[in-house]
């Protein structure tokens, strides 16, 4: 693989700050500031530039100095106390501290297995260029897909190519990309919108917000290559109001574009004229439902309607509008410029190119990747992700948010295709897998994700509104030692009622979370309902606090802040739990000092 | 989703200049509620009733639907906030790494349930969905700015802080 981050043509030493949205969470701006600071005070020849998501969030801040002679060195975990030692023994005296190097183009770097089986073709920017410098992003092939569009081919033969390709929508349900193109082209009607979905809801997701923030104008390019296609001369980006910084950064490029000539009337000298407008959500998950969020963009709550007829045939202001998600647009310029062939050389069955993901929880490694279809998830768990934090036994990976499932540990070879993750009961959804360890509860994580579908369902369907209520409580009474006997025939029965009963996504698949841990984790269903005990000892309800007689020191701090005052003791004597008194608030065993409280 | 009710009585000194001026800034163009909400609420903190009437009139969409949109959208909010805005992330990681813990800190220390605002109108308590910082779990945002890793010492600390500040 060619190195995934690439340092541009360069005649001096660039030094480069991470400022993604998750960096600038870690502290990337104080240290973008110190190293201003730093190199003025030092007098160095050297340029300072800042990027977006370089992926290896779990090593922010991340710094990387770009040599014109020796290439790329990235730094993890950075600090403004540790920028002088960098720029000291570093750029001044060109010696590399290994101790700190997450990876390099020269030695072996901490992190070089997170890079190995990566293949970054919508991420190819992110990271490596400025997101608000358009110069950079011509200078690595920008806008030449347009170009190459405008001059030498039909919007047929640009539909035909994405077809070819076999891009399926990334947005989680995998409607081929070409076909849909082809609905709205052949739409007849004066005016068509192209409208890009980066309402980005799933807890646990954030890889559209990083191609956001991290390379825009590859998602206007691929935008205006969709409007060509189809024939629209107007598109809409709809983004999650709770990503400012990928607002503000898509206005910016939008702007730039515009004052250059890649938006607005004949464009390239060319007939073709368009234009892209931002619109803020206002924080509904159900509007990542296309047709939810054609009413939110309309200005009206954003309630699914009922399909046929599609948005392709009668969508905004009922004109044929084509909605595509962030990451689909984002592979559009690269298969334009490097061929179908290529694109469709990645990948398994009917699943080809890449797929991101945001990687989270117990993980190692959790970061942004993007590796081709077909790697396994233990490829991925255990290479790109570095295994499970703290050496713990893995349980489960969740993928697909709240639509989708937890995977068992049993199936860690399932390759990772659409149809292969359906097979499983989860979905390959837009992009989201957080791993589970021995620690998680899945009946908990069941009852999370239903809290949250319960709180996001829009009302219209009442088995998606009531259902999902019925469900949560019954989930709610298991976890805290309530659960019955025919509770789980209840779930299941629901389950099946909910997914036939509703009109959209969020309804019809809402219920996997729950479908797929009672398939794979039975057994803990029935330890929280017939043995009143949590196996992961998560659920607080169901421990019982226990003071070990060999720890305890008798220090009184745990009786001291036992809010029922159950736990009795002398000064320096063993002290013990009421149980039929203790409210299980866990108060105690967090304040334990000598680790003489115990739970099970 | 907003459920908190409306405040019913104009304030006396109910400014109509921010809500007109977002008015004007939109004549004329279709599906523009959200953001005239949106900027109405940047405008004051909140959504006051009588901005809402003033939309409604400007724009012939009844007040009604208004309040419909208002309340469907979990960013719209009905009533005044505090100082500080406190977002503890309960996504998937985080609720993994023990969002729960957090919350109940927040809650503790502020001594306000989400929803709620402080007696002192300093902090309003929030849950939301995802700040996609997830490989800093658990997460928690105070205006602007987001702390990671957190656990409940960190949480009392971070509190403490603040209020010296202000």
């Amino acid at each position: 693989m060619s190195h995934p981050l690439q340092p541009n043509v360069l005649t001096r030493p660039k030094i480069v700050v991470g400022l993604g949205s998750c960096g600038i969470a870690a502290g990337g701006k104080k240290v973008y500031e110190a190293l201003v600071a730093e190199v003025a005070k030092r007098k160095l020849d050297v340029d300072i530039d800042e990027t977006g998501c370089i992926g290896m969030c779990f090593r922010e801040v991340l710094v990387e100095i770009r040599d014109p002679q020796r290439g790329s060195f990235i730094y993890g975990d950075m600090t403004p106390d540790r920028l002088p030692r960098i720029l000291d023994e570093h750029v001044l005296a060109g010696r590399v501290i290994p101790e700190w190097l997450a990876r390099s183009d020269e030695l072996p770097g901490s992190e070089d297995a997170f890079f190995a089986k990566q293949k970054r073709i919508v991420l190819r920017h992110c990271g490596v260029n400025n997101p608000e410098s358009l110069a950079e992003y011509q200078a690595t092939g920008g806008y030449a897909a347009l170009a190459k569009v405008l001059k030498e081919m039909t919007p047929e033969q640009v539909i035909e190519v994405i077809t070819q390709s076999g891009l399926r929508g990334r947005g989680g349900a995998g409607f081929p990309t070409g076909i849909k193109w082809k609905f709205a082209r052949q739409s007849r009607d004066e005016t068509k919108y192209v409208v890009c979905n980066g309402d980005e809801g799933d807890p646990g997701a954030f890889m559209d917000r990083s191609v956001l923030e991290g390379d825009p104008h590859n998602i206007l390019e691929g935008m205006l290559i969709a409007g060509y296609a189809i024939g629209a001369r107007f598109g809409y980006i709809y983004c999650r109001a709770e990503y400012p910084l990928a607002v503000k950064r898509l206005k910016l490029a939008i702007e730039v574009a515009r004052q250059i000539g890649f938006l607005g009337e004949r464009i390239l000298g060319s007939a073709f004229s368009f234009d892209i407008k931002v619109k803020e959500g206002a924080g509904a998950f159900v509007c990542g439902e296309e047709t939810a969020l054609i009413a939110s963009i309309e200005g009206q709550r954003g309630m699914p309607r009922l399909r046929p007829p599609f948005p392709t045939t009668a969508g905004l202001w009922a004109h044929p509008t084509s909605i595509n998600n962030v990451e689909t647009f984002g592979n559009v310029p690269w298969i334009i410029l490097n061929g179908a062939e290529k694109f469709a050389e990645m990948g398994v069955g009917k699943s080809r190119g890449t797929k991101v993901f945001a990687l989270a929880g117990k993980i190692v490694r959790g970061g942004l990747i993007e590796v081709p279809m077909g790697i396994t998830l233990r490829e991925i768990i255990y290479e790109v992700g570095g295994g499970i934090q703290g050496g713990k036994a893995f349980k489960a990976v969740q993928m697909g948010g709240p639509s989708g499932g937890c995977i068992p540990a049993a199936l860690i070879d399932t390759s990772v295709d659409y149809e292969s993750v359906t097979q499983t009961g989860a979905i390959m959804g837009s992009g989201g897998m957080v791993v589970m360890d021995e620690t998680t509860c899945m009946v908990d994580v069941a009852r999370f994700f239903l809290n949250f579908t319960q709180k996001e369902s829009c009302g219209k369907c009442t088995f998606c509104r009531l259902g999902t209520k019925r469900m949560l409580e019954i989930l709610t009474r298991i976890t805290e030692g309530y659960g019955r006997p025919e509770d789980i025939p209840m779930l299941e029965e629901l389950s099946e009622k909910i997914k036939k009963g509703s009109l959209c996504g969020l309804g019809q698949t809402a219920p996997n979370p729950v479908l797929t841990t009672l398939k794979y984790f039975r057994h803990e269903y029935e330890a929280h309902i017939n043995d009143k005990k949590c196996p992961a000892h998560r659920c607080k309800k169901l421990l019982t606090y226990r003071i070990i007689a060999d720890k305890c020191t008798g220090c009184t701090v745990c009786a001291k802040h036992c809010p029922v005052h159950c736990i009795s003791g002398e000064r320096k004597q063993v002290h013990v739990i009421d149980q039929a008194a203790c409210i299980r608030c866990g108060e105690c065993l967090r304040r334990c000092n000598f680790a003489a409280v115990q739970a099970d | 989703m907003a459920t908190d009710t409306p405040q019913t009585t104009r304030p006396v000194e109910f400014d109509a200049n921010p809500v007109q001026a977002v008015l004007r800034k939109y004549k004329g163009e279709k599906g523009i509620l959200i953001p005239v909400l949106q900027e109405t609420q940047d405008a004051y903190g909140y959504l006051p009733s009588a901005a809402l009437e003033e939309i409604a009139t400007a724009t012939g969409v009844p007040l009604a639907q208004i309040y419909g949109v208002a309340t469907f959208y979990a960013q719209f909010r009905l009533r005044p906030v505090g100082k500080h805005m406190v977002r503890v992330c309960c996504g998937t990681a985080c609720h993994v790494a023990g969002a729960e813990r957090i919350t109940d800190a927040m809650s503790q220390t502020l001594d306000v349930a989400p929803g709620e605002t402080t007696a002192d109108d300093l902090f309003t308590l929030e849950t939301v969905a995802c700040l996609g910082c997830c490989s800093l779990a658990p997460v928690m945002m105070i205006d602007e700015e987001t702390f990671g890793r957190l656990d409940e010492k960190a949480v009392r600390k971070i509190v403490k802080d603040y209020r010296t500040e202000s």
